[in-house]
This record gives structure tokens, sequence and C-alpha cells, in this order.
């Protein structure tokens, strides 16, 4: 397990705002992959694994390596491990949930390896592993039956035990953050943050945890109902390192939202956003270019509502870069309260 | 910003230092709301979301469900209704309290919700550690918490209590749980006042001071209380107990109340309450002394009762002095009058010295009765506490008065002073509330019983102790809260472990008698198990339950009554059904080796006309007769009920005079068809047979399975169990029978309604219809001795006979072992039960309707059963069977699916 960099990264945070990476998806759909490639040693699996992007970090490891140097060199300051869908739950789809261990295990150490290479070469510029904690493909607070409004698919404990199953590999694996994101029903995260101050226990340590939001449309709420603020009062229990929104409506829709956040969360704000509106025609599915995202996110840093940006779908290492150089210089946004905040 | 409480449903909720008062629905409650608790009882969520709904447009900024029920499996209804209400933006906007006194129920809720709710409530009750480790968790789930002021001494129910308790845990939490101070909610504890009982009556001031002192004291701590507890008193009386609500807010807001669990939708304003009773109201909220003297409890009352029947003056009036002297004493009880009480009380005494009585005779009359009409009165709502504690005040002066007498009497008799025995109670641990145990103790010793009061949170140890030190006649358990019904189920459990047999009786708010049949009574098999419905059936209890001459048949009726509840409830929860090919491999399998049907004296039907009357009368069940007048209890214990003896001797007494001149006048004609034939079972079915030859069906009877889930070792009954099957090689036979005394009934009742007499009319109609189960039972004996002969010597009493002591069974066509009624028509005919007077209409029904009908089966094992449930592949086959389609076979056993 790693140390606890806490205070390290908040002291960082206080100084300038912090770049995360951009899409993983996105970029593994670039390299056009066969079937072969995904299935490497699993060869005789019983199902087809090509877009089971997570299990590269075992089948392909060399390619998952070259993405996150990319983004590295891009400017990011901190990377996501390659576990989005890594949970039994979603493993499950793809008949691999008896690999998650191993999949995880795999991410983290690749990622671990890349930052620690990159700390190597310019020691006064420290990267950081984030484990990526995906939503699950189920939701613990909406129906899946129209006619039974209190039907659910999956329950709490089913998302805690799928979720410390991960979070051991990823811990184990080295990670410096976890972050819960893709938030899309509340419930599921808070069974997901349940399962991290579980594996704080178990593993008699702590790292900080960001937990990201997404605002599925203009309604300017998460798909199981809530308000950003409403989402907020609702994680806060876990004292987050940072809160925010990623994914969907891209940056430009997403201001409003962001800025609800950053007005009433008591930590720092994370923020990435899809490179825009998702358009089928396009080849990496969505329209943003480098420019135009960097662009967005770059009034949201002078505007004061963020402190860690990136990219989600749709966004490339030249995103990244364009972000990084836009936001370079801004002052961080600043706590709102002069109380010490949360984290401390 | 970090100091204020961040809750959230769809939409947040912050609560800081500063916020407004803030409500939280009630309603959502099964402890707090009868609606809503038949509501999820009954599995209508529909509806019980619906009041969710109201609660929240009525303005409630969250809503505090609660499912501590005992007959209720808390837990899933938490889980049902949680998700149900997640899926309602309308409801799901506001956070949700958690309400349970079960740490499971609370963390099954925990799990349910997206948002951050309040966990209502934890505290010390266990101790630290368990506080300490629900506190974590409560924290690791993300929610905030209600801390009741309660520890392992008990509910604080002081100022210096309340404080000390709140400090505690507030210190605990934040120090040692590192829990934000902004998301403790200190619950000071909201009691009734206005009881009557003067410890009580400073209850809220001290939940006000308590609500003050925290706000000053633990920084960023909140104030919630459940409002409508302080009330309590008033229930039935919505005008007075809003008015008390709004006045207690007003003052316990200002003082820092955070917020409140209240009805939403029912919330007065202080400035608009009817002046006169706000001033009561708050004479009473703040325990001031009134100008005159007197108790502001009981000007509040008085003011009650008038302002409930609004615009009725309330005047003194002495007219009910004019009354009797039995009368003037009940008068006395019900209103609490103690004026009078003394000298009405000798009065009554020199009366009864008078006509050659005795002075216990005061307390055993008008006393009680007028006692009984205060415990009914309160159970109907239409009495308050307060007042009732008044009433047993005035009954104890009576009783004081009388007592020297009793004494003196028993002196001069020679027979020492001794009571008529003695009862242990006590509040169970976990719970402090007393007032009706104390009120069931008050009316026990003045019926001459010695009552040891343990007092309240009494481990069962030690009541178990106490029994035994004092050689107890009877132990009584109280308690009010939900958490107090499993407590008395592990009394009864450690009676049974310690060899206990004296009687168990129940009672307090929240207990019922379904519960205590089902909850309590199985864990104590070595004794009786009582409940007592409230103070007033105490004695009656008692007194049956330690006389010689009723103990045994009340016993009986008892542990009937609670195994027909015991049935009742495992039905309504929809017994598992196992498939009829399970039912019929787990059949119940005669020994037909050693097995020889008797033959019957003849084959075919015979008449019996005009059936001697007088030996009928010998085999009447006076118990029904007494259900038929919705008089309750066994006979004959009932007619010395204290309770309804006298009304069950008067009618006895009527009913056995008409009885006599039924019989001398030959009102009635018995007549009676009674028929034989050959037998054999097929599966389900029963063949009667036309002859000896076995070749001819005279009519098939088909028989329905039990289908639900047996217990080890016991058989899926059918009643062609009991008849040899067709494979067996052996020759059976089945008996059927019908009679009537009905047939010149229906002119005289109509000749009693016409005079306006329908009383006598009822009388007569219940009269027959227990002559023909007379006639019944008095047939079924001659079929055995005689007819059919299989039991020639057969000597039983009548007792013995009702108690269905006899080999063999008479199943009626409509009664649970047979439950289609449509085979009485075949029945019926096959007899020719017309030549006899008796018809069968469409719908199956018999005329007149004082006739009984039915077949006999002679197997020393057949028995009686209920079918119960039966699964749709039984429907399909009896349809099958029966050559029916589905939809008339599904009407004709609608009862069994």
């Amino acid at each position: 397990m790693q140390p606890d960099h806490t205070a390290e990264i908040a002291q960082l945070l206080s100084q300038r705002i912090l770049v995360l990476d951009g899409a993983m998806g996105t970029m593994i759909q670039q390299c056009h992959l066969s079937e072969s490639d995904f299935c490497g040693p699993f060869h005789d699996h019983p199902h087809d694994l090509k877009g089971d992007n997570d299990v590269l970090s075992v089948t392909r490891p060399d390619t998952v390596r070259s993405i996150h140097d990319a983004y590295l060199e891009a400017g990011a300051d901190i990377i996501e491990t390659n576990t989005f869908n890594a949970t039994t739950i979603a493993q499950a789809d793809y008949l691999m949930e008896g690999h998650v261990g191993e999949i995880n295990a795999s991410s983290a150490q690749i990622a671990r390896e890349c930052a620690d290479r990159w700390t190597s070469r310019t020691p006064g510029r420290p990267r950081f592993v984030a484990g990526a904690l995906g939503p699950t493909n189920r939701t613990a607070s909406i129906s899946p039956d129209v006619a039974d409004a209190g039907a659910r698919n999956v329950t709490w404990d089913e998302l805690v035990v799928a979720y410390a199953g991960a979070l051991d590999a990823l811990i184990d694996g080295g990670v410096d953050i976890l972050l819960l994101e893709t938030v899309f029903d509340t419930l599921n995260a808070k069974a997901a943050l349940f399962a991290i101050e579980d594996a704080f226990d178990r593993h008699g340590g702590r790292l900080p945890i960001i937990v990201s939001g997404t605002i599925t449309d203009a309604s300017g709420r998460t798909l199981s109902g809530q308000t950003p603020e409403a989402f907020w009062n609702s994680v806060r229990h876990v004292r987050p390192l940072a809160v925010g929104l990623n994914c969907a409506l891209g940056a430009a829709l997403m201001r409003p939202y962001i800025e609800e956040l950053s007005r009433v969360a008591d930590t720092w704000i994370s923020c990435y956003p899809n490179a825009g509106l998702p358009n089928p025609m396009s080849d990496t599915g969505y329209d943003e270019t480098p420019e135009e995202t960097s662009r967005l996110l770059g009034e949201f840093a002078r505007s004061g509502f963020v402190n860690i940006v990136g990219g989600c779908c749709g966004t490339t290492p030249a995103h990244i870069r364009a972000i990084a150089t836009a936001v370079s210089g801004v002052p961080p946004r600043r706590l709102p309260s002069e109380a010490e905040p949360a984290l401390a | 910003m970090s100091q204020v409480m961040r809750l959230a449903g769809l939409e947040p909720l912050n609560i800081g230092d500063d916020s407004l008062f803030v409500n939280v629905g009630e309603r959502t409650n099964v402890t707090g709301s009868r609606a809503f608790a038949k509501l999820i009882l009954s599995g209508d969520y529909t509806a019980a979301v619906e009041v969710a709904r109201q609660q929240v447009q009525s303005g409630a900024q969250m809503i505090d469900v609660n499912m501590d029920e005992a007959m209720l499996d808390s837990k899933a209804a938490m889980v049902r209704f949680l998700s149900l209400i997640a899926g309602e933006p309308d409801v799901a906007r506001v956070p949700v309290m958690i309400d349970s006194s079960k740490w499971e129920v609370i963390e099954a809720g925990l799990k349910c919700v997206q948002g951050k709710p309040i966990v209502n409530s934890i505290s010390m009750k266990e101790g630290e550690t368990e506080f300490l480790r629900q506190a974590r968790l409560v924290r690791r789930y993300g929610a905030a918490a209600v801390v009741m002021c309660f520890d392992e001494r008990g509910q604080a129910d002081s100022f210096e209590r309340r404080i000390e308790v709140a400090r505690r845990a507030y210190d605990l939490l934040v120090d040692r749980v590192g829990f934000p101070p902004e998301d403790i909610v200190i619950d000071p504890n909201v009691f009734a006042i206005a009881t009557g009982i003067d410890e009580h009556a400073n209850y809220a001031v001290d939940f006000i001071r308590a609500t003050r002192w925290i706000r000053e004291h633990l920084p960023h701590a909140k104030v919630s209380g459940g409002i409508s507890n302080v009330s309590f008193s008033f229930r039935g009386n919505d005008a007075v107990r809003e008015a008390i609500h709004t006045v207690f807010l007003y003052h316990a807001i200002r003082a820092g109340l955070t917020m409140g669990i209240v009805n939403a939708g029912q919330l007065g304003v202080y400035d608009e309450l009817d002046p006169a009773l706000r001033a009561l109201v708050e004479d009473v909220v703040l325990n001031r002394p009134r100008a005159d003297g007197g108790s502001a409890t009981e000007a509040l009352v008085g003011f009650a009762e008038s302002y409930k029947a609004q615009g009725k003056k309330a005047v003194e009036d002495l007219a009910w002095r004019n009354g009797g002297v039995d009368e003037r004493l009940s008068h006395a009880l019900v209103k609490g009058i103690t004026n009078f009480i003394v000298d009405d009380t000798e009065e009554a005494r020199i009366a009864a010295t008078a006509r050659g009585g005795h002075p216990i005779e005061v307390i055993e009359g008008p006393l009680m009765a007028g006692m009984n009409v205060v415990g009914d009165l309160f159970g109907a709502g239409r009495m308050f506490l307060p007042q009732v504690v008044k009433s047993a005040r005035v009954m104890k002066q009576a009783v004081a008065h009388l007592i020297p007498f009793i004494e003196a009497e028993k002196a001069a008799a020679g027979i020492a002073a001794r009571s008529k025995g003695l009862v242990v109670m006590a509040t169970v641990k976990g719970d402090v509330h007393d007032i009706g145990k104390n009120i069931v103790g008050v009316v026990l010793q003045c019926n001459n019983y010695e009552v040891i009061d343990l007092g309240v949170m009494v481990p069962s140890q030690k009541i178990l102790a106490a029994a035994r030190e004092h050689n107890a006649d009877a132990i009584g358990l109280s308690g009010l809260i939900t958490p107090s019904l499993e407590e008395m189920g592990h009394v009864a459990a450690e009676m049974e472990r310690e060899g206990f047999t004296l009687p168990l009786l129940i009672g307090g708010a929240t207990t019922s008698r379904v519960h205590t049949a089902v909850k309590i009574a199985p864990h104590y098999k070595a004794g009786p198990t009582v409940y007592v419905p409230d103070a007033s059936r105490a004695v009656g209890v008692v007194s049956s339950l330690l006389s010689t001459d009723q103990r045994e048949a009340y016993l009986a009726q008892v542990a009937e009554d609670y195994a027909t509840i015991r049935t009742q409830h495992a039905g309504k929860r929809g017994p598992k059904l196992v498939t009829l090919a399970q039912a019929r491999a787990n059949a119940f399998v005669a020994d037909w080796a050693t097995c020889v049907p008797q033959v019957p004296g003849f084959i075919g039907r015979r008449l019996l006309a005009n059936i001697d009357l007088h030996e009928i009368v010998q085999r009447i069940d006076w118990g029904p007769f007494f259900q038929a007048w919705e008089l309750s209890g066994p006979y004959p214990a009932i007619l010395d009920d204290p309770l309804v003896g006298e009304a069950a001797r008067n009618l006895h007494a009527e009913g056995k005079a008409m009885l006599a001149r039924i019989v001398d006048e030959r009102w009635l004609a018995a007549n009676a068809a009674v028929g034989f034939w050959p037998a054999n079972s097929g599966g389900d079915d029963i063949v009667l047979w036309t002859d000896e030859a076995r070749t001819t069906p005279l009519f098939t009877w088909r028989n329905l399975r039990q289908q639900n889930e047996r217990p080890a070792g016991k058989p899926n009954y059918c009643l062609a169990d009991f008849v040899a099957p067709r494979t067996s090689g052996l020759r059976d036979y089945v008996g059927a029978f019908a009679v009537t005394t009905g047939g010149a009934v229906d002119e005289r009742v109509a000749a009693y309604k016409a005079a306006n007499d329908d009383y006598s009319a009822l009388m007569l109609k219940s009269l027959a219809d227990r002559l023909a189960e007379a006639c019944a039972e008095w047939l079924h004996r001659k079929v055995r001795t005689e007819l059919w002969g299989y039991a020639a010597d057969e000597t039983l009493d009548n007792a013995a006979l009702i108690r269905e002591e006899y080999r063999g069974i008479r199943p009626a066509p409509g009664y649970p072992a047979c439950p289609d009624h449509a085979v009485k028509a075949e029945l019926l005919a096959a007899l020719d039960a017309g030549a006899a007077g008796i018809e069968v209409t469409e719908s199956y029904a018999m005329l007149p309707a004082a006739s009984v009908s039915g077949f006999y089966l002679a197997h020393p094992d057949a028995r009686y059963f209920a079918v119960g449930k039966i699964g749709q592949d039984q429907l399909e086959d009896f349809a099958a069977r029966s050559g029916l389609d589905i939809d008339t076979a599904r009407r004709r056993l609608a009862p069994n699916l």
C-alpha cells in the first residue's frame, strides 16, 4: 500500500490546477485491436473478449502502457488505471468475473510503473496513480421492472463485495488515489465508499478519495435523480480529497453544475468532461477538438470553479496537452470556507 | 460552512445552527399511525406510499419511516418501503429518517437510500461499546444520527439526567468516533404530560430546558423530539392535542429545538389558538401553578371535555346525586369524583348487610361494574389517561373504606384475612412505561389480590426470582415500546426453561391477543399465557385463572382461541404449498392390514321422523349459544364471569325456559335421514356404491388434499385417506345424514317479529340451531353404537362428546375438511332428505336453516383437519376429475385458492 499522499497533494492543489489524463477507451479504440489481442492467454475463454478494455492490462500491457505514457507526456499529473469495468459485476458480461483480481493488479502495476518512471525524470513534478472505480452496469436505486418500482437488480451488499475485490488488488498494486467515477446512482457510490472504508481497515491505512458524479441530461440531475448538491451531501461523509463531475454532457453543458458543486463543496473540485456530445459519425465518437475543450476548461479555471481538470470519453493526449496549457498559470480555486477544509 | 448538517434526498436539506425549525413527517410510522400500520400489514404499499406523498405535500421536510411492529418482518418492510419511495420523486426529494429500535432494521434501511438520511436512533442503552460500534457504522453508511437520551440506567426523564446523557454521548461521538458534531441530533425524550401523575408534570419543562442547554453547551449539535408523545394523554381529542403540540413546539423551538417529528399536515399556529385553551395548555406544558391553586392538568381535562363538545357549557351538575347508590358509585368512578365516595360506599355496604350480604359484594358489584365502564370508555378512546388514574383513586378510597369491615367480618368468622392470590408484576427490561401496569396493580389490589410490583426495566431473572420468593400465583408483564414484545417472549422462554407452570399475563399498549398467541405463548408451553386487554379485564382474567372450578374451562377456551389465531395468522402469511404430486406422496396411509371395516346394520337410507326432543336436549352444547349472542367466554365459566356473567346467566335462564316450552309444547319436529353405502377410495375420490356388488356408483365424492408444506412426519390429509382403497380389496362403507329441527320454526319466528318481539325471535332461532346440532350429535352416537355399530360399547358423557373423544368423524360439506359445498346436493339426494323436510338451495344452503348434514367415516384414525390453501395443480386436477370447466371449479373452491 502506498503511503497517504493527501497532505502532499493538497499542498499542490493549493498552488496550481492539477491535470488528470484523458480517455482510455477512445485510445484503445484507435489501436484497432483484434479479438486475439484481447484474448491473449485467455484464448480458450468461452466468451468473446473484444470490447473488454480492462482485460488488455493482462493481455496487452504494452498497449496500456503506451497510452499512459502518451498522457503523461502530454502533461497529466494523475493517470487513471485501466479498471473502469474491472468489478465482478461488470466483468460478468464477459464471463471474466473470476479474473477481476488479476486485471486490477496488472492495471495498477502498469500505471504505477509509468508514473514512477515519469516522476524519476522530473522529481519536482510528481505523478500520481488513481485507481479507477466505475459505477458497474447496474443500479441499486432504480427498478429494472416497470411493473414493480420496488424491484432491484443489484443490492448494496452485492456491490460492496464486488468493489472489495477490485479495491484489494488496486491498493496492493500501489495506487495513490481512489477515483470513484461516473457516479450515476449515488447508492452504488455509497456502497463503493463503504467498501473503500472497509478496505482501508483491512490494509491498515488510508488513501485520498475522489468522487466524480455524472449529470446525464439537461434536467441537471444524476440518472438516479439527485441534484449536484444532494449528490455532494450524500458522499461528503468520506471527506473526499475532491468531488466533481465527469463524462456525459461535455464541458459546455456541464458548467452550471460544476459551478454549483464548486459553491457548495468544502473540498477540492475535479472536472473532466467528454469531448462534447457524442457524435457517431466522428472517428473518436466525439466532436470537440482539443482547442474547444481546453477553451471551455480554461474558462472554468479562470472562473475559479476547478482544482483538477482532465478529459473523459473522446479526449486524447492532444486534448490533455491543450487543457494543461489552458490552465497553466491560472490560480486554483480556493476552498470556499476560511475554515479548515473538510479533508484536514 | 463545514458545520452545517448536510442531508439529502434527491434534493439537499441543509440544517445549520441558525436554521428554522424542520418538520419531520410522522405518519409513515407504524407505531404512531394506526392507519399506516394497517396499510403495511395488509401489504397495501401503494396506499402507504401515498401517505408519504401526503406528508411531503403537507410540508414535511423529511419523513420518519418506522416499521417496528411485532407482527411484521420489519426489516423486509423497511427495505420494501424505502425502495418504493426511491422511485417516487415527489417523496424521494426529501431525506429519510430511518427509525427503528432495532439496529438490523436501521442497517437494512441504510442500504436502500442514496441520499444522506438520519438514523433514529442510537443510544447508550446497551452500553458504550455497542453505542460506539453503531455510531461508527452510521458514519460509514454516510448518515447523521439521532441519539436518544437513554443509557445503561434507563431513559433520562429529568433535566439533570437528560443533559448528563447528552453530554456523555456527544463527547464519545466527537472524541472517540470523530463523528461530525453537526451530524449529531440529540433527542432528550418527549414524554406525555397531563397524565394525572405528579412526576410527569414537569416533563415538558425539562425537555425544553434540556434543549436549551444542549444548544448552548454542545457545539453544532441539533435537537429533535417526537412531538406527538407529549399529548398522548389526550388521544381522541385532536383539537386539544394540536393545541398542546403548538404550544409545546412554540416554547421548544424558542429554546432551540432543531427538528420535530410531527404530523406535518396538522400543526396549529400559536397565535391563532383559542386564548382560553392556549392559557390552560400553557399552564400544563410549562407546569405553572394556577392562580386558584388547583391542578393545571385537571383544569385542562375539564376544559378539554367541553372543548370537544363545543357549544355545550360545562356546568357542575349534581343531578346525579339523585340516582340509586349503584348508579352514584359508577358515576363517581367514571367522573373521578371523590367528594361523596365514602358516603356512597358506606350506603352500599349498609344496604348489602341489610339484605344479608357481605361488604365484599360492594367491590364485586357496583364498584367493579363502574371500573368496567371506565375500562370500556378508555378502550374506546373516550376517556383520557389522567381520568383513568383519577378513577383508580376513587376506587382506592372506596376499597379503603370497606377493608376494615371485610376484615372484621373475617375475624368474626375466625378466618384470617387472606388474599385471593398473589401476582408479581413488572415492566420488562428496556421499557420504562408503567402507567397501565400501575392501574392494573391498583385494580387487582382493590379486588383483594396481593400485588408485588417490581417496577420498570426489570430483567427476567429478577421477575422469576420474585415469583419464586413470594410463591406467586401469576406473573404479569407490561410494556409499551415494541422491543418489549420480544423481551416478553424471552421471559416466557425463561419461565419454560426454569420449570414454571403458573399463569403469565401479558398487557400494555403494543401487546395484542394475536401477538400473545403467535409470539409469546409458544415459548411457554408448560403454563398458560393470557393476554389482558386492559385493566378492567385483569380481575376477570386472574379470578378465572385462580379459580379451581373455572380454571380448566377458561384455559381450554384460551388455548382454543389462540390456536385459531395462530392458524389464521399462519394462513395470512400464505403457507408454502407443495405440489399435488408431493402432497399425494405424503398422504396419510392407514394400516388396512389390521383394519377390518365394520358392516353397517343396513345398506341404503332410512327416515327417522319426530325424534324425541327430550333425548336431544341432553346433547346441547351451550358454548356456541352464548357466542351467537356475542357473549364471549367458555361455558359454564361464562356464567360466573365478572363482566358478562350476569347477562349470561339471564340469557341462559331464558333460553332454558323457552327450551322447556319448545320441548313440552312440541314447537319443533326433529327429523333425520341416515344412510350407509358400500364405498371405496380411488386417489382423492370416494366412490359410494348402490349395493354390495360395488359395480354401480351412487355418486363419487371428490375430496381435496392438504397442500401446505407439512412438518416432518405429518401427512397431507385428504378424507379419502380414511376409506379403504379399491385396491386393498377391503369392503369399506361410508355413511351420510341430514337432520333438521327447523320445520315449524319459521312461522313462529315470523309471529314474534310481527309482535315486535325480536328478542324471542332471535332466541328461538338460536335454540333451533343448537337443537339441530344436538340432534346431529345424538344421531351420530346412535350411528356409532347401533345403526352402524362399530362402537357398540361406547360410554362417554356429554362433555366428552362435545370434545369429540369418540371414534369416527362426521365431516360436513362446506366445512374445512370438505370445503366444496356442492357435494351437499348429491348427499341430500342420496338421502332423499326432502322426505325429512330438508331442501337445498341453488347456492347449496339448506332450508330450513336449522339443519345439519354430513358424511360418516368410521376409521379409528379418521380426524378433522382443514384442507387450507390448494395450488393451481390441484384446482386443475379437481376440475378434470369432476368434469367441470376450470372457471366453475375455481368459483366453487374460491376460499381455498
